[in-house]
């Protein structure tokens, strides 16, 4: 960690990107055992759309969509999904933020809220047509919706994600 | 104005233009590398990749599912402790029941096997298994697939059906040394040849992502009802016949559904069937090629003799080509 002239903590832009990619393989693998509570088995979000929406939200970045291919590419090896399927769904969605930061910027809580629940619409969507293509039929739309929910619910950690660097990141303020 | 002030001081474009850049070409990487799996699934360096990914991820799983078992045995002792007496009488309760279900499944043993007798019908060979944990569960719409602690190592290999306590889970679609994926039944790209019991009705259950299959392609002139029993086919030879799939429920939209027996309870251990293909079900001789009478008119028959072995195979003849 260094230090700005003006006093402010300044972070290496592999600090932002690495810790919360790493954080939500983690909780990909921790969510993807196979238990089940009272009978049911453990719902299981998407985790890497926090940062596809954070990352955008944050700052524009070389690195961004870089490791979101990467992080894609371990989703598809750790479910066993089509190569290439979760890294388009994070790249458009992290595209999608990304054309609309200047709105997103010194938004408020809910309002953000809002615009994490499209990105996530948007890569649910995009997801739903891929795996027409690849496998000739239609997942069913309740399982995508489902899964889509709790991938929204999320969204308090991609806010935590926010307010995390663009306090401790001077450039990003 | 300042030179800093006419943006000609830093020659470097634009840090949005750069990450725009960079955003087109992984979408570019990221689509190129899904058509080109969607067209060549099977590739050598794909099925490398995974199987890397599946033996890393497998132990990883293995060591984040072994607190979660564990604590799973200890709760089971103190719910055994705390609810013997109630345990004790539910058992005697089935205990009784089993008993009567096995008297009857002795009577209809000692019929079957007299039955088959006088038909001359004969039965399948047991075919060998392996025992396995499953440690990684994948549940969304797009994949529903798990790993197993059994790989090559064991025996296993692509095909391969596997099996709960109550029913067909799904087969192996990946192999590595000491780890396995499973297709479940309701995965996307799932698709297995079903008959229903009651109408002998041949279809393919598809999975759609959900809790319940689609049954699809009915062949029948008797409608299904809820509640037939569907076990598997065998129809092309992937999965051998007679294993219990599920029940007929009608789905929400209209559609045939199965209920999957597999669903009922977890499925934690499964056992792979070590099936290839139906030839393992008949013995090695009935398969052998042989000499059959000569076709030609007046020319003396031949005697009907023992398949020759490899090593001394007579050369095949030459065909003659039009």
């Amino acid at each position: 960690m260094t230090m700005t002239s003006g006093g402010a903590r300044r972070q290496p832009a592999r600090r932002w990107i690495s810790a919360p990619a790493l954080a939500c393989l983690g909780a990909t693998l921790l969510f993807a055992i196979p238990i089940r509570i009272a009978g049911f088995a453990a719902p299981e979000p998407v985790f890497a759309l926090i940062p596809a929406f954070g990352w955008a939200a944050l700052r524009p970045s070389i690195v961004a969509p870089v490791a979101l291919l990467a992080l894609g590419l371990a989703l598809d090896l750790i479910w066993g999904s089509p190569l290439g399927l979760w890294p388009l769904c994070l790249i458009i969605a992290h595209a999608m933020a990304l054309s609309v930061r200047r709105l997103l910027s010194g938004e408020d809580f809910a309002v953000l809220w809002v615009w994490y629940a499209a990105t996530c619409v948007v890569a649910f969507s995009v997801g739903t047509l891929a795996m027409r293509l690849a496998s000739g039929a239609w997942p069913t739309l309740i399982g995508v919706g489902l899964q889509a929910l709790v991938s929204v619910a999320l969204f308090p950690l991609a806010w935590t994600l926010i307010e995390r660097y663009r306090v401790d990141e001077v450039r990003l303020r | 104005m300042a030179l800093r002030d006419s943006g000609l001081s830093d020659p470097r474009p634009p840090l949005a233009w750069m990450a725009a850049i960079a955003v087109a070409v992984a979408l570019v990487t990221a689509g190129g590398l899904f058509l080109l799996y969607w067209r060549t699934p099977g590739g050598a360096a794909v099925n490398a990749a995974r199987g890397t990914s599946d033996t890393v991820v497998g132990a990883a799983g293995s060591v984040l599912a072994a607190p979660v078992r564990l604590t799973d045995r200890g709760a089971d002792t103190i719910s055994d402790y705390f609810f013997a007496a109630s345990q004790n009488r539910d058992l005697k309760r089935k205990l009784t029941a089993a008993l009567t279900w096995r008297d009857r499944a002795v009577a209809l043993s000692e019929e079957n096997v007299r039955l088959r007798a006088m038909l001359g019908v004969r039965t399948d060979p047991p075919l060998p298994m392996v025992f396995a944990h499953t440690v990684l569960d994948a549940r969304g719409p797009f994949s529903n697939s798990r790993l197993a602690d059994a790989g090559a190592a064991q025996g296993v290999n692509e095909g391969n059906p596997v099996l709960s306590d109550h029913g067909l889970v799904g087969r192996v679609v990946g192999v590595a040394g000491g780890v396995s994926r499973i297709m479940l039944l309701n995965d996307l790209k799932s698709r297995t040849p079903v008959l229903i019991l009651r109408t002998n009705a041949r279809a393919i259950l598809s999975g759609d992502g959900g809790e319940n299959p689609l049954l699809g392609y009915l062949r029948s002139h008797d409608a299904p009802r809820e509640g037939d029993r569907v076990l598997t086919s065998g129809d092309g030879g992937v999965i051998p016949r007679g294993l219990p799939v599920g029940r007929v429920v009608k789905g929400g939209d209209g559609s045939w559904r199965v209920a999957l027996d597999s669903q009922t309870a977890p499925i934690d251990d499964v056992r792979i069937l070590l099936f290839r293909d139906f030839s393992q079900l008949t013995p090695p001789a009935d398969l052998a090629p042989r000499n059959l009478p000569s076709m030609a008119t007046g020319a003396p028959a031949v005697a009907e003799t023992p398949a020759p072995s490899p090593s001394q195979s007579p050369k095949p003849a030459k065909v003659a080509r039009p």
